[in-house]
């Protein structure tokens, strides 16, 4: 019994600390940067009272949200008015349970795997069943406001999100091929000595890019929302820190979409270094300093493709509904199936 | 062996704490002035009118038919992808095989235009 | 008592509670989450017979595909709160009596068949339910399943299209319709929205 109550409470505080040291101030930091690189890209200042360059801009967001009225319609099911903002945030915190922030680190003669659910065999599979289960915070949150805006908004998004799943889910076959593995970890490890999976796989990771812009609903692809047509979409009867969620969630999918590029295609947590090189200088596996590198250098990359993220949002147009349809059915579906056709071939010539 | 899944279930349960949490001291915070037009449905300052339940197109149901046919499709493809390099041959052809089924179901799909939307 | 039943109690408790829940419930949307639920604790299971593809096939098909068309469905059709509670005792509740009583009988006999207590794994299971091992026993032993499902897969593909087809053509095609055909007429009169 005791046995498992340590289990438990160790699983509970590995979570909070993904929910602390990862998402929150993910979705934090990825909200001052939206906000400071779009005026960038519009030659606007951006935040700039809130604290130094504004950088209290975020929790000013908080509270504000926070300070605002709840505002429940008489028409909407109260029940499901409040559980679709919880699945959207929950999606986004639990599909950080299997990410590899680093490899190991060994403090004393205890290994320490940087991960919340190290070993788990099928954490890609998991990573996606996520991905799958998030589209019911959307649904949830269109249907239950009895709303035309938001139901609309609620049938394209999951109309939108499950086409481009399916992209998704072809896109990264090349890459299990290569790895022999549904482990995340064991897929950054084949990626070592800058033999990242974008060199090999540059179809599969344009395909896996697009389809994350679609999965997270971020312009070009953020139809449910498109102001013009359908209001705010899903949440238009939202208010206050329910519809706070739903826009912590979008930044924690961001994040977490940035983080499985980098994981799949950019070598996650491998440093651009080759292991040759860091060897002599100390930085052998499992010392702390380079556990820390590695923690690092995935963070960056994370940062990078968050600002290609914010970059696209603020350069491209929205797509028309057909168009979007088009594209993730008739373009990317055959262009991930001739990937992995590719795939197959070149590898069965090389063995 | 299913303990190495216990901090799945951990943040899982951190994640729907956090999210109550934060909705209900938005709750306890914000102020409560609700009147009937502010708790009507919205619609562009307009006076609502029909219901949502309203009939939909037929095409969020076949999207959401063919997503399952691909997805089952697709999942039998990660067993496959994992275990390619010691499948040999065998496993090239019944891939090969599979994929022309898959190909084909889908040339049936655009040139029936079951995916037209208009 | 072992970690690994004390979790398998624990996840067939909440299948079986989170079962009768949906059963029970008049909203038809409520009993589809506790459906969604059901198969999380359905997945948990599996994981505690070290069936790890099979438990993450769960969740990615069953929770995270079929039940976003089931959900979809019962949303649009918004069944009104009079048409779901009205059903009394007819022909199709005999019938589903009768057949979970069938059904009740057979898991007896299942039970009472093993009066000793077999509860422990029979080892090769450990690592029988990995994706390795399914990718190889799928790919050798069970090639010929495998294609015939392809095939499986293709009809149902044409079968979905031909069914939705139908209802997009008729409306399209007005000149189609017969004025005795009320269901077509119907369609007509509103336009579905997309």
């Amino acid at each position: 019994m005791p046995e498992l109550l340590l289990l438990i409470l160790i699983s509970l505080l590995k979570g909070g600390l993904v929910l602390g040291l990862v998402v929150l101030p993910g979705a934090v930091v990825s909200v001052y940067y939206e906000r400071k690189v779009s005026a960038w890209i519009q030659h606007r200042i951006g935040p700039n009272r809130t604290g130094p360059f504004g950088i209290l801009q975020p929790f000013a967001d908080v509270a504000k949200l926070l300070l605002k009225e709840d505002i429940i319609p008489t028409d909407a099911n109260k029940g499901f008015h409040f559980f679709a903002p919880l699945i959207a945030v929950t999606t986004a915190v639990a599909a950080f349970a299997v990410t590899p922030f680093g490899n190991y680190i060994m403090v004393g003669t205890t290994r320490i795997d940087l991960a919340v659910a190290p070993n788990i065999n099928v954490a890609l599979l998991y990573v996606f069943g996520v991905g799958s289960v998030a589209v019911y915070g959307i649904t949830f949150a269109g249907w239950s406001s009895s709303n035309k805006f938001s139901l609309l908004g609620g049938l394209r998004s999951a109309s939108q999100m499950i086409s481009y799943e399916l992209c998704m889910g072809l896109s990264v076959i090349g890459v299990i091929m290569m790895a022999g593995s549904l482990n995340l970890n064991d897929i950054v490890k084949n990626q070592a000595d800058l033999k990242w999976n974008l060199f090999f796989q540059p179809l599969g990771f344009i395909v896996f890019f697009v389809a994350g812009f679609a999965e997270t609903n971020r312009a070009p692809f953020d139809l449910p929302e498109a102001e013009p047509e359908l209001v705010g979409g899903y949440h238009t009867e939202y208010s206050g820190m329910k519809f706070g969620m739903f826009f912590l969630a979008e930044y924690g999918h961001m994040v977490a979409s940035a983080a499985m590029t980098t994981t799949l295609f950019l070598g996650g947590w491998q440093l651009p270094i080759p292991a040759s090189v860091l060897a002599p200088i100390g930085l052998v596996e499992g010392s702390i300093v380079l556990g820390l590198l590695q923690f690092g250098t995935f963070f960056a990359k994370i940062a990078v493709m968050c600002f290609v993220f914010i970059w696209v949002r603020w350069s491209l147009p929205r797509f028309r509904y057909d168009q979007l349809m088009n594209l993730g059915w008739r373009v990317m579906m055959p262009l991930a199936l001739v990937n992995i056709i590719l795939t197959t071939i070149v590898m069965a010539f090389l063995r | 062996m299913i303990s190495l899944y216990l901090p799945i279930v951990g943040t899982i349960i951190v994640g729907v704490l956090f999210g109550v949490v934060m909705m209900k001291l938005h709750e306890v915070l914000g102020p409560r002035r609700a009147n009937n037009e502010k708790l009507s449905t919205y619609e562009s300052g307009m006076e609502p009118i029909s219901s949502v339940k309203d009939r939909h197109s037929v095409k969020f149901y076949l999207v959401a038919m063919l997503f399952i046919l691909f997805d089952i499709e697709i999942v039998f493809m990660y067993p496959w992808a994992v275990q390619f390099k010691h499948l040999g041959a065998q496993g090239v052809i019944a891939m090969i095989l599979f994929m022309v089924m898959l190909f084909v179901g889908f040339i049936y799909i655009v040139r029936k235009g079951a995916l037209e939307w208009d | 008592m072992s970690l690994n039943s004390l979790l398998f109690f624990l996840f067939a408790v909440g299948a079986i509670a989170t079962g009768i829940v949906m059963i029970t419930r008049k909203n038809a949307v409520t009993s589809a989450v506790f459906l969604i639920a059901h198969f999380f604790c359905l997945s948990a299971l599996y994981l505690s017979l070290q069936a790890q593809l099979l438990a993450l096939l769960q969740i990615l098909v069953y929770a995270g595909a079929i039940m976003v068309l089931v959900v979809f469905v019962i949303m649009l059709l918004n069944l009104g709160a009079e048409e779901k509670a009205s059903e009394t005792l007819n022909i199709r509740g005999l019938l589903g009596i009768t057949v979970a009583g069938v059904l009740g009988v057979q898991l007896l006999a299942v039970f009472m068949a093993r009066p000793s207590g077999h509860n422990e794994l029979p080892p090769i299971a450990t690592s029988n339910g990995t994706v390795e091992a399914l990718g190889r026993a799928l790919f050798t032993d069970y090639i010929f399943p495998f294609e015939a499902i392809s095939l499986l897969l293709l009809a149902a593909i044409i079968g979905a299209v031909l069914l939705a087809k139908r209802h997009l053509e008729q409306v399209e095609a007005p000149k189609n319709i017969s004025t005795d055909d009320i269901s077509v007429q119907h369609q007509l009169s509103d336009k579905p929205v997309h």
